[in-house]
Parts: structure tokens; C-alpha cells; sequence
């Protein structure tokens, strides 16, 4: 079981972690995300993300199936900003409700790192210099290859 | 049939959406097209990190294409 949502309005992670919370009786442990967009210390006056509508969501809902399998998760939901978000506001918002701590922390993690690294998503930075199309980082990449690795153990 | 395109693709042609009415029947016959109406954008589409989808499936290499259908190009994704 799992939700993803994308939306160009802003929302409120804390409402989302109250929805998601509500009504649980059978998992012990929920934890949450939230991405801020950064400003890098005043140059960045803006993040511009582009999605393709039905797409970007099945391809996340992929990701989302596979925590909730891989973690034994009771449920995961991804909710994501698109279009123009600016510094100090959230970008995503993640939560995973399990039995115990750490399948909620670990598909969490394994979730944001898949988001991060391979979510069809095009982002572009607009900043002092102009704008630019980032890509992910050799640490985004990182750090979603480490799943890979533990594939084996669990 | 309508063609789709994502990130800097978007900035190099200028436009998100076309229709083409008569539709093409292949996209190798698509990818002609639009190179012969702007080859900044056919030079970029040719770049191997750009995936084609057809009705939001990413194929590879040719195929045919539905009257209807729904093209998108998809340069390297940047995650979220």
C-alpha cells in the first residue's frame, strides 16, 4: 500500500504527518521526511521542477511498491512539489508506517535516495547567474548504489 | 498525435507540446521531422541519455506509431 501525490500548491507537512498518523492501530512506528528547497547562501531564488504528469507518478508509485516490500512497510506516502518552489519551502514529503522503528527509518531512506537519484524529475536552479538544469550528484547516486549493495542481507 | 518534451529539450526548442495532423507513422519518421524543422533540437534528441516514451512506455529504437499516440522526450533525470 502506498499514495504519491504531485502538485504544484504548496502544502503543509505537518497536516500530511497528522492524516497519515490518524487512525493506525497496527504499526508502532511512523517516520517522516521533509526536503527543503536551500537558497546556498542567497544565490538560489528558486527551484523549477518539471514532471510528466502520469508518468512521474507511476515511476514513484514503482519506487513506493518496492519499499513497502523490501521493508515490510504497512504503508508509504510520497508527496512532491512541482513547478516554481521557492527557499524555506518543502519540496517533498515522505512517510512510512511499519510494525517497528527500523523498517519505517530504513524505507525512508531507501525511498528518499531512489527519489533523489532516479525520479523522473527535471529540475532547473535559477539563480544569480542565470538559471541551470542540475542533475543529480555524485552523492545522490551514492547513496541509492548502497541499497544495491545490501540487497543481499535483506 | 501529440509530442511531449521535458527539461532543457523544452528550452532548446522553445515550445512543451505539439500536435501533428497528418500524424507520423514511425518514430525515426518523427525524429526526421522535427531535426528537419530545427536542428538544434534533432542533434539533441539524438544524444544516447535521451529516452523516447510512446503513451508514457519508454521504447528503444524504432517503432510504429498510432495515430493518436502520445510521444515524449525525455532528456537525463535530474530526481527529485
Amino acid at each position: 500500500m502506498s499514495e504519491v501525490r504531485l502538485q504544484d500548491a504548496p502544502f503543509d507537512p505537518g497536516a500530511l504527518l497528522t492524516g497519515f498518523t490518524t487512525g493506525r492501530r497496527a504499526s508502532g512506528a511512523i517516520v517522516s521526511f521533509i526536503g527543503m528547497v536551500r537558497d546556498e547562501g542567497g544565490s538560489v531564488s528558486a527551484l523549477e521542477l518539471d514532471a510528466y504528469p502520469g508518468f512521474t507518478e507511476t515511476a514513484i508509485a514503482g519506487m513506493a511498491d518496492e519499499a513497502v516490500g523490501r521493508f515490510s512497510l504497512h504503508d508509504a506516502l510520497v508527496v512532491h512539489r512541482t513547478g516554481l518552489i521557492q527557499p524555506g519551502e518543502p519540496i517533498v514529503f515522505v512517510a512510512t508506517a511499519a510494525a517497528h522503528r527500523r523498517e519505517a527509518f530504513e524505507g525512508a531512506d531507501f525511498l528518499m535516495d531512489f527519489l533523489k537519484s532516479r525520479a523522473p524529475f527535471w529540475k532547473k536552479s535559477h539563480e544569480a547567474g542565470g538559471p541551470r538544469w542540475i542533475e543529480p550528484s555524485a552523492r545522490d547516486y551514492e547513496d541509492a548504489a548502497r541499497w544495491d549493495a545490501l540487497k543481499d542481507n535483506r | 498525435m501529440r509530442v511531449l518534451l521535458f527539461g532543457p529539450l523544452r528550452d532548446i526548442a522553445g515550445w512543451r507540446e505539439r500536435s501533428f495532423d497528418p500524424p507520423l507513422l514511425t518514430l525515426s519518421a518523427l525524429r526526421a521531422r522535427l531535426t528537419s524543422e530545427d536542428e538544434a533540437l534533432g542533434e539533441a534528441l539524438r544524444a544516447p541519455a535521451v529516452q523516447a516514451a510512446v503513451d508514457k512506455v519508454v521504447v528503444r529504437g524504432d517503432c510504429a506509431l498510432a495515430p493518436g499516440a502520445e510521444i515524449a522526450f525525455l532528456p537525463p533525470m535530474s530526481g527529485g
